[in-house]
Order: structure tokens, then C-alpha cells, then sequence
């Protein structure tokens, strides 16, 4: 494995202390803590709190900040972080208008957000959950724990973090967090696996022919290997079976994410959002916007996701609302 | 058997260098069917309870020191084995307050309590593909025993069987819980590293109470 790291244990708090001197101005660590939050605090706004395990970035801490999130709690590697961690990220950033878990739909997130969201409301803090599941890849969830939380997630830290900053109520923000979540839809795919650090090893492997569709954004297997295709008929798979759960007609309005799962150059990334936008142009749809980059990774995984997001007049609103992080601005 | 609370602190203090001595393995269990760090993941909830037993009151008792476990492993584990482990030992704790000595009807009493609240977190039932396939089957083998009146070593020995037994045929189920869910029947021929970690478990408390 070749990284650059120093001591696997150390990735997550090496990574944080870097992060931090890098962008003051954006955010801040808590102390003895893997938890970072917005530097200059508003108050008397919803707060947000989202996180999960590391491995994502710049998820969720580089969306920390003006419009998105007040803290992000970050676990170690592809590991949820622990109630007890994202008890003081909701202690830390709590308003008198409440707060809002961000929560990524996986068993372990959701318990361990879950248990600190007891321990915060045992304490009179007004808390609110919403769990994000975009990720169509998985087709019949009834067998599943139900669809898991990917790229999309972005977009509901974008949209209801807007709401939040513009004084909206904790029902308010949470209704609005809920929309994006409705009518959002994901599908990944990958070329190579990852590594975590403490594992030294990738989890499986793929021959030098093939990708894997559907794949998770932990490094576990997905649902089905197979040889590997040109980027116009992978982006049409991915389109496709995102069409298929979410329907869009001539005339309806998008916000298109390409997301790159951190292993893939940004040529390919454009290269698929090409291919994006002729399939839904064809079709008469409109894209109101589109995002192209690496905004919820697995750490050295070669692949990519491409969310859409069907909008109305009110999640147009507070998508084109401003937003200062680190990863994600919008003025 | 009749456990004292210094026996109790033994018994944690050797789960804490069985799991470490077990992590690569249930890591790779985990691998196959999750992201591959249940074992890493247990064995630093472990080793942060063996820091916070060392921690407490010399006379700390019984129930003080399967809470701190609980809280250990609650805020180093992480995933979904912190919060369901942690509430095992945090449910199971609450059973043995106030007690001394510690026999095999406690035990039961203990993985009961435990065994209901992990349920309630996780959502999950027998045949699942999980950590209850080998706990249920277990605490209900170990409750028939106690209530007959089976000396301890006797009921653990099987019970230790009867552990490695479940786990083994959690290759047989398709995943509908956790991580390996997604991977439908691709999860089967594959044992549920949360059924081996509490197999692994059964199995040092067994030969823990042989050997004395």
C-alpha cells in the first residue's frame, strides 16, 4: 500500500489538525475531539450536524460553514463516530432554535447518531433527524436495512442548511431536508477498490478488466461485477437506473451532481457529464445546475456517482442561496 | 460457579486480549461481507474498557465495571458493533446490581437483559444474519440449564458448542441486516463476523470458568 500517511491510527486526527490550519477562517476543532465546527457562529439558527465515518472528504467537514453545516463529526475510517462524540458537536453548535442530524443511511450511523441525539434530548436540546438513503443501487430494499447515503447528501447539507440560515424553524429546515431526500436519487460505480490505512489491503479485488456497479462508498462489494465499458455506456447505466427509480418528463428542472469518488482524474468526471447532459437534454429536461468534482469520496477508489435532483420553485430557492465552505461555495 | 467481582475483572480484562488476539480474523470476516474493520474496531473498544477498568475504584463492583465496559466500548468501537455491544453490556450491567457473587442463573438474567436491548437498537431478529443468531440460541440453552439446576462448567462447555454451532450456520443465512445486506446473496458462504465475535466470546467465558 502506498500512501502518504504517517501512522495508520493517526490518519483522522492528522488529517483534522492539517485541515484546521488550513482553513481557520472556515472552521475550528473541538478539543481532544474529532469533531470540527464553523468558526464564526451565528446563533438563533437551526444548527446542522451531519458526519460519519472518515475516508469521505472533503465530507462532511468541508462543508462546514456559511449556509451548510455548524459541525461535521468525523469517525475513524469508514466507521461511524460515537454518540458520545456527536453529543458534544450538538452541545457545541446548539441554538435555541434546535438542530438537525444529518444522518447517512447505515446501520451503524444511524444507531450511534441515533444514541446521541437520546443523550442530547435527556438534556432539553430540541433535536431533529433526517436520514438520507439516495442511492438507487440497491433495487428492492425491503431485504436490505433500506437504500444507503451517498453523494446526495451534499445537496441536503446545500439545500437545508440554506433554510437554516435563513432563520427557518427546526420543522421547517427538517420538512425541506426531508424534499431533498424524496427527490434525490444516486448510482456509483467503481473501477479499483480502496484502502483503508488500517487494513494495509484493499477489501476485494477487480481484474484489470473489470468495474463494479453499485458499489458502496466503504469499500465493501456491490452488487454486481462485470467488464469494464466506455464512460458514455457506464454513465448510461447509472443515468438510467436513476431515471428508472425517479421519472422525469420534458420540462421538469434538475440540479445534476458528477461526483468523483476520489481515484478518478477530473477529465473523466467532465467526460461523464457530457454524457449526463445529452441523455437528460434529449429527453427535454432542464439543468438548472450542475456540479462536477469530489465531494463524497472513498478515499483512492477510481469511480463516480451521478446524482440528480428534481427541483420546484422552493428547492431552487435555497440551492442558488450562498454558501461559504471550504469544498462547496456558492455566491 | 459463583463469580466474585474481582473474577469479573479478570474475566473482562481476558475478552480484551482475546478480541485483540482475534482482531485480524474477524477483520477478515469482515471484509468479506462488510468494509473489514470489525476487528479493529472491537479491539480498540476493548482496549480503552482495559484502561477504564484500570481506572476505577479498587472496590468498584460488578455492575460498575460491565457499565464502564459498556461506555468503553459505546465510545471506541464505533460502527455498528459499539452501539450494539455497549447496550449488551450496558442492559446486561444493570442485572447484576447489587449482587456479590455472580452464578450461571446471572448469566442468564445478564444476556436477557442485554440480548432485548440489542434488539431494540438494531431491529434485528433471530435468523438475521447477526450477532442474536449465536446470543439468542445461547442465553436460551444457558436459562434451561440454570433453571434445572446444571453445574456452570457443565452448561458453558455446551454453550461454548452451541455458540460456534450458530456461527458457523450464519453462513447459511442471506444478509438482511448491516452492511452485508447490499450484498443480497452474495453474503452466503460467509459467517457474520458480529455472530463470531460473540461466538469468540462465549467461548473465553466457557474456558475462563474450566479453568478457573
Amino acid at each position: 500500500m502506498k500512501k502518504l500517511i504517517n501512522k495508520p491510527e493517526n490518519v483522522v486526527d492528522e488529517m483534522l489538525e492539517g485541515l484546521e490550519l488550513a482553513y481557520p477562517q472556515y472552521l475550528r476543532r473541538l478539543e481532544n475531539l474529532e469533531v470540527m465546527v464553523r468558526s464564526n457562529k451565528k446563533e438563533g439558527k437551526v444548527a446542522l450536524v451531519s458526519g460519519g465515518g472518515s475516508g469521505h472528504e472533503p465530507s462532511h467537514a468541508g462543508f462546514v460553514g456559511c449556509g451548510m453545516l455548524d459541525a461535521a463529526v468525523c469517525g475513524p475510517v469508514f466507521t461511524s463516530p460515537t454518540p458520545d462524540q456527536v453529543f458534544e458537536a450538538i452541545k457545541a453548535v446548539q441554538t435555541d432554535a434546535g438542530v438537525l442530524l444529518v444522518i447517512k443511511n447505515y446501520t451503524g450511523d444511524v444507531m450511534n447518531f441515533e444514541m446521541a441525539m437520546e443523550m442530547a434530548e435527556a438534556e432539553g436540546i430540541k433535536v431533529a433527524k433526517v436520514v438520507v438513503d439516495d442511492d438507487v443501487a440497491v433495487m428492492n430494499s425491503t431485504w436490505t436495512v433500506g437504500r444507503r447515503g451517498i453523494a446526495g447528501t451534499v445537496l441536503v447539507h446545500k439545500i437545508a442548511g440554506a433554510a437554516a440560515e435563513a432563520g427557518k424553524s427546526l420543522e421547517e429546515v427538517q420538512a425541506i431536508g426531508e424534499k431533498v431526500i424524496k427527490n434525490i436519487r444516486t448510482m456509483g460505480m467503481a473501477l479499483t477498490p480502496c484502502i483503508v490505512p488500517a487494513a494495509g489491503k484493499p477489501n476485494f479485488t477487480l481484474e484489470e478488466d473489470e468495474m463494479e456497479m453499485g458499489l458502496g462508498i466503504h469499500g465493501e462489494p456491490g452488487v454486481r461485477k462485470e467488464k469494464i465499458r466506455t464512460a458514455d455506456e457506464v454513465v448510461e447505466e447509472l443515468v438510467g437506473r436513476v431515471l428508472e427509480d425517479q421519472p422525469l418528463q420534458a420540462g421538469d428542472e434538475v440540479a445534476v451532481l458528477v461526483n468523483g469518488l476520489g481515484g478518478t482524474p477530473l477529465m473523466e468526471l467532465f467526460i461523464m457529464n457530457r454524457k449526463v447532459n445529452a441523455i437528460l437534454t434529449a429527453m427535454g429536461v432542464k439543468i438548472h445546475d450542475t456540479n462536477v468534482g469530489n465531494y463524497m469520496t472513498s478515499i483512492e477508489m477510481a469511480g463516480a456517482s451521478v446524482s440528480i435532483l428534481k427541483l420546484d420553485d422552493e428547492l431552487k430557492g435555497y440551492y442558488g442561496a450562498k454558501a461559504d465552505t471550504v469544498a462547496y461555495k456558492h455566491f | 460457579m459463583s463469580y466474585s467481582k474481582e473474577q469479573v475483572r479478570g474475566l473482562l480484562l481476558k475478552l480484551a486480549d482475546m478480541i485483540d488476539e482475534n482482531k485480524q480474523m474477524l477483520t477478515d470476516l469482515d471484509a468479506a461481507i462488510g468494509d473489514g474493520d470489525h476487528g479493529h474496531n472491537m479491539a480498540r473498544g476493548f482496549d480503552a474498557a482495559r484502561v477504564k477498568l484500570a481506572q476505577g475504584p479498587a472496590e468498584q463492583d460488578a455492575e460498575a465495571m460491565l457499565k464502564a465496559t459498556a461506555m468503553a466500548l459505546i465510545s471506541n468501537v464505533g460502527g455498528a458493533a459499539g452501539p450494539l455491544y455497549g447496550t449488551l453490556f450496558l442492559k446486561g450491567a444493570a442485572t447484576v446490581k447489587g449482587k456479590e457473587e455472580l452464578g450461571l442463573p446471572d448469566l442468564a438474567d445478564f444476556l436477557k437483559a442485554g440480548i432485548e436491548g440489542v434488539q431494540l437498537r438494531g431491529k434485528a431478529i433471530l435468523g438475521e444474519k447477526t450477532m442474536l443468531d449465536v446470543l439468542i440460541p445461547v442465553q436460551a440453552a444457558i436459562a434451561a440449564d440454570a433453571e434445572a439446576g446444571e453445574p456452570a462448567v457443565q452448561s458453558l462447555e455446551k454453550a461454548a458448542a452451541l455458540a460456534r454451532a450458530c456461527a458457523e450456520k450464519t453462513k447459511e443465512i442471506v444478509a438482511t441486516k448491516g452492511r452485508a445486506s447490499y450484498l443480497g446473496e452474495r453474503s452466503i458462504g460467509h459467517i457474520d463476523p458480529g455472530a463470531m465475535s460473540s461466538c469468540l466470546m462465549i467461548e473465553k467465558l466457557a474456558g475462563l470458568v474450566k479453568g478457573g
